[in-house]
């Protein structure tokens, strides 16, 4: 699956998209994230012709807002999928969502010291790839559920019949593994 | 005065805001302590990677033939909006440093001179910010002021603006963020040195346990 050869090509492909507007790129994009983007939808409830328009508005919303990306920030699958997430909030629900302002005068600017990340977003994605087909079964299942299904923890847990709490706890036991991987942690294994 | 918040949102309240399936009420919450809050906006990064990467990893679902001949025929159309902004006439940024973060500002209208506050009991003002799913409001509670003791029929989340409150959990400022559920049974005292205003989002109304109090319940449903 993704490894940094395979995130850097996507980044490589947005960037061209980002800069000289090429179309071909876009269609490698487009046939790169196209088919996950449904399978993303249809999961969050969607039916395959909703699904389908979301996926032309979030693709010509790349095309358009391409030269925001920043591939020292994020890897590309990131940036599409915040996009596909802000899309399918306003097909599904109708609602918006409301986000901080990066350059609000009353923003809390993170501490200038900024050495938080020192791992590039190539290698950083490449070891959560790794990390999430390494979770449990049953953990990777609820995050799945969490992040596709546009349900509540309280809706996911009624509906595996579990406790409110088991489904909270096992959610927090897989993003500690994955921010533990994140942060190039892996308990030695590669050291 | 420490500049970072103390108390973050739960992590399973960050990752159902990075994931897009908290609703717009809490989000609203959420979003303005993240203004606040460098460490829980690294941590939502984090958590939009998470997603990013599960997007990479998930299985693969045919479109249709002529999807793609559809998507690039948009490309040259004009650009329009694709994502509904909040619906408020956007102001000039107020002069100097505003008090209330975005994106709390455009649902207010203006920073807190826009606020338009009501006396709900004595020694409290609220005002109610329109918003879906759940109830959200701006409430003012005057300096040294203990709020009437209560428990929740469901999730209550708290954010301060200005000034502070303590509970027997804590002491919260500008910036902390409080949850509280039905389990818990409190009484919210503002610091003596200036009105507390804070941002609560309910999703359900509040059960008031004080003996006294109970004639108030019918009040503060409102
Ligand atoms: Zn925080
Ligand atoms: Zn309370």
């Amino acid at each position: 699956m993704a490894d940094t050869t395979e995130v850097d090509r996507l980044n490589g492909l947005l960037l061209c998209v980002a800069r000289q507007r090429d179309r071909q790129a876009f269609v490698a994009l487009f046939n790169h994230f196209a088919p996950r983007l449904k399978s993303f939808l249809l999961r969050g409830g969607m039916d395959a012709g909703a699904a389908e328009e979301t996926i032309q508005d979030v693709m010509v919303t790349v095309w358009r807002r391409a030269g925001d990306f920043d591939p020292s920030l994020a890897a590309a699958s990131t940036w599409i999928f915040a996009i596909a997430r802000n899309r399918r909030i306003d097909r599904l629900r109708r609602d918006r969502r409301p986000a901080f302002d990066p350059d609000d005068p009353a923003l809390v600017p993170d501490p200038v010291d900024g050495a938080m990340e020192m791992m590039l977003v190539e290698e950083r994605a490449a070891l959560l790839h790794r990390a999430i087909r390494e979770l449990p079964a049953e953990q990777a299942e609820l995050l799945r559920m969490a992040y596709f299904e546009d349900k509540a923890h309280s809706a996911i847990a009624q509906e595996r019949h579990l406790p409110l709490g088991t489904v909270k706890s096992r959610l927090r036991l897989a993003l500690a593994r994955l921010r533990k991987a994140m942060s190039g942690d892996t308990l030695g294994e590669q050291a | 005065m420490r500049s970072h918040p103390h108390h973050h949102p739960a992590p399973d309240l960050l990752l159902a805001y990075a994931a897009g399936s908290l609703n717009e009420g809490a989000s609203l919450l959420v979003a303005t302590h993240l203004a606040l809050c460098p460490h829980c906006r690294a941590e939502v990064t984090r958590l939009e990677e998470i997603g990013g990467a599960l997007l990479e990893g998930t299985e693969q679902v045919a479109v249709g033939d002529d999807l793609l001949a559809g998507v690039l025929a948009r490309l040259d159309e004009p650009a329009r909006p694709l994502i509904r902004m909040p619906d408020v006439t956007p102001r000039p940024p107020p002069a100097g440093m505003p008090l209330l973060p975005q994106p709390l500002r455009s649902y207010i209208g203006g920073d807190l001179d826009r606020v338009r506050w009501r006396l709900t009991i004595p020694g409290l003002h609220e005002a109610a910010v329109p918003c879906r799913g759940g109830s959200v409001k701006m409430m003012r509670i005057r300096a040294g002021m203990g709020m009437p003791r209560h428990t929740h029929n469901g999730d209550e989340l708290t954010l301060v603006l200005a000034g502070g409150f303590s509970d027997a959990d804590g002491h919260y400022l500008r910036g902390d963020f409080a949850a509280t559920d039905p389990s818990i049974d409190h009484r919210p005292v503002a610091d003596a040195d200036g009105d507390c205003i804070c941002i609560a989002f309910t999703d359900a109304p509040l059960r008031l346990t004080g003996r006294f109090l109970r004639w108030l319940n019918p009040i503060l449903r409102t």
